[in-house]
Formats: structure tokens, sequence, C-alpha cells
């Protein structure tokens, strides 16, 4: 009964999370180029002055892979990805707030 | 090569599966597949099965769409049912030359025995293999509904995700894959935890895509969360509300008093620091909004209660509504 379990400790992606532009392209496995047409189409925002101190949210990092998967999933293009990211995120709002009520 | 060892295997109605008939064309068939992947892809629907309705949908479309596959399938005729025990008659493909044999669009490892008993096991590597032989492997996705009190406290958790393994002769299956993690104190819906090097294997000798779990909360009987704040109404005794009390109130972290200020009214909210979901880094409180409950009197001295309150003190609730 008293079986011991290594527990895995991961990383949390919350609202300190920041990451440079190399890592975001890491963890995606997108590059640079791709994250260029993202943030150009506005589905993701960096923070920071100039590209070398870029660097992105936890939001940002699942706004990417999302938009990765509905491309490859659905065939949708950038700016439709844009569009559904937008309403799937109002979406998850009107849901949280019709569970409160 | 096929396999012919499935042991209990049932038979999948893949025209059901994509809601179409079979007599279907295959352009009905493709607007129905692009419908149904567009309704369960994970990343739009709030089913909890949305990824496996998706791979199955992935699966009906991957047969249906090919003519000779779809030959081969309708062979077996009409008068199966979706989940009956099914075996193939021997040489059942006789004649059919199944193009693209091993290396399919979707993931392969997520099909099913069926499917793969008819058409052939992927070999480790399917799609990705024309791009690079060696290839780090994808990331997983899934998603943990975990009691609000183990966010408060941080816990262990226990799950249990079905990935493709590669068995020793390079063919893909499904496996149950059992992990043991910390879920930290402090997170809230919709956050990730990222386990590194816990996705689905890398191709060659590239290494193992990430696993990210994102976190969902059960529903609670009393306390709902938003962000890092928790809500609880708290139903009070008008005469509590008028006069002030000390009240005992439930939180994440147990019982605790709270001060009811005199002359409070319903719908006020009364904060608790510190009594929500806190991480190292931020705060969360627990919100109490007052809720008052009026007795309903049930005897004669009761009532004269009422009517006494009444007499002795002049309230008009309406003020606010005159013009």
């Amino acid at each position: 009964m008293t079986q011991q379990h290594v527990y895995i400790q991961g990383t949390i992606l919350n609202e300190e999370t920041r990451c440079s532009l190399a890592d975001l392209c890491a963890l995606c496995g997108v590059s640079t180029e791709i994250i260029n047409e993202m943030i150009n189409e506005g589905i993701i925002t960096p923070e920071g002055p100039s590209i070398r101190e870029w660097c992105f949210t936890a939001v940002a990092i699942k706004r990417v892979q999302t938009t990765m998967r509905l491309q490859r999933d659905l065939r949708i293009n950038l700016p439709g990805c844009a569009l559904a990211l937008d309403l799937l995120e109002e979406l998850e709002e009107l849901r949280h707030l019709t569970r409160c009520r | 090569m096929r396999s012919s060892a499935a042991t209990d295997m049932e038979y999948k109605d893949y025209y059901k599966i994509l809601n179409v008939a079979r007599d279907a064309t295959q352009d009905q068939i493709k607007q129905a597949y692009r419908k149904a992947a567009r309704k369960c892809h994970p990343d739009v629907s709030k089913d909890a099965h949305a990824e496996a309705k998706f791979k199955e949908i992935g699966e009906a479309y991957e047969v249906l769409k090919d003519p000779e596959k779809r030959a081969a399938y309708d062979k077996f005729g009409a008068h199966w049912q979706e989940g009956q025990h099914f075996d193939p008659p021997p040489n059942w493909d006789a004649g059919f030359e199944f193009k693209g044999s091993g290396a399919y669009e979707k993931d392969p490892g997520g099909f099913s025995d069926f499917f793969e008993s008819l058409f052939g096991h992927a070999q480790a590597g399917g799609r990705q293999q024309a791009h690079a032989f060696r290839m780090k492997g994808e990331d997983h996705h899934a998603k943990v509904v975990i009691p609000l009190a183990d966010a408060y406290r941080g816990a262990r958790q226990t799950i249990t995700l079905s990935r493709p393994a590669v068995d020793d002769n390079g063919r893909v299956g499904t496996s149950p894959h059992t992990l043991h993690v910390l879920i930290p104190k402090g997170i809230i819906e919709g956050q990730r935890v990222r386990l590194e090097g816990q996705g689905l294997p890398g191709y060659g000798d590239s290494p193992p895509g990430d696993l990210y779990l994102e976190i969902a909360f059960q529903e609670d009987r009393l306390f709902h969360a938003e962000k890092r704040d928790i809500h609880l109404t708290l139903p009070i005794a008008p005469w509590e509300a008028a006069l002030g009390a000390s009240l005992t109130v439930p939180t994440l972290d147990g019982q605790v008093q709270l001060k009811i200020p005199p002359g409070s009214q319903g719908g006020k909210k009364l904060r608790l620091k510190g009594k929500g979901l806190c991480s190292a880094n931020h705060r969360g409180d627990q919100i109490v909004t007052l809720q008052i409950v009026v007795p309903e009197p049930t005897t004669d001295e009761q009532r004269r209660l009422y009517r006494a309150m009444a007499e002795q003190m002049p309230f008009n609730p309406r003020a606010g509504l005159e013009r």
C-alpha cells in the first residue's frame, strides 16, 4: 500500500511566465518567421522595446500552439486563426459568467 | 504488414461516425468530415472526450476518403453494429492494394485496433518521415480536473494518459502512460503545467515532446473561483444583517470568523484577505457575498413580531423607484 512514487514537478505557465523569442520558437517548434507572421496578424504581441528584449507571456505560448494545431487540423489560415482565438477567448469568458450565475 | 492478432476488436461504423449515408458521395464525405472536425476539435470543443472523438472522425475519414479503402471496408456489409465484436474474414482484402499504407496523414498512433488490423500499422515516424528522419516528438496536451482545495494547498495527482508507443518491430500502438505529478499551490483555472520530455516519443534518437497539463476545477458545492479569488454566497438572517454579527464562515483553509457590520444589505461583499488562491507572488482573496434570507412566520406570535416591526420602523424599501 505504501508504494512510493516519484512525483514530477513541471514548469508552471502562469501570469509570471515570460520567455524570449528563441524560447518561444523552441517551445512551440516553430521558426522566427512564423512568430513574426503571427505578431503581424495580431495573434500575439511581444512585450519589450526591441527584438532582442522581446518577451512573451504564457498566454502567447498557448496561442501559438493552438494556432499551429488549428492550421494543421482544420486548415485555417492565419487571419482565420486570429479570429477563432479571439472568439474562443470570448466564448470562454461567457461560459465562465454563466457558470457563476 | 497487417496484423491478424486482434483479440477483442470492436466493429467501427465509419459512416455513423461521420454521420453520412452508406451511399454518400466522396464530396459529401469530405464535407461531413470537415464539419465534424471543426465541431470536435479539442481546441474548440468543451466536450471532455473531444480528443478521442476528433481522432475517431479522422480515422473514419482516412478510410472513407480513399475509394479503395472504402470499397474494401464496404465489403463487410451494412449489418454490422458500432461496437460489435468483429473478426475480419480471412483474405477479406484480396484484390485491394492500399495506397499510402504506413504513412497516414493523421497521427497514426491514435487509430483504433479495428483500423490497424484492417489497413495496417503505420511505421514509427508516420507522416513526418518525409521531412526529417530525426525529429523531436510531438507535444501532448491534456486537461486535468482538480478540486479547488488541491489548487489552494497544492497536491499530488496521478494521471493516466493513452498515448502512442512504438514496439520492437517499429509498429505503433497505444499504451496507457501513468504519471505522478505535483500540482503547485495557487495554480488557477486555465493555467498549464509543462512537463518536459513527457510528450510523445521522438523519431530517430531525437528527444520526446513535452506534456502540457491544463488545469480545470471541479464544480464545488460552496465555492467558485474567478481567477485567484474564491467566491462564497453567505446566507444570513435579517437581524444579523441589521445588528451585525460574528459568523463562522467556511473557506478553503477551514472555518474562520467573519464580522458582519451592522446595517449590512443583501449583496454586500466582504473580503477575507489571502483566503483565495495564492502563489508565491500573487494573492487571492475570498469574497463573501451576503444573502439575506427572510424567515417565514409560521405562528401567530411570529406574525405579530413582523407586524410590530412594520409599525415601529418607518421604512420604504422602494424610495429609490420614485420619479
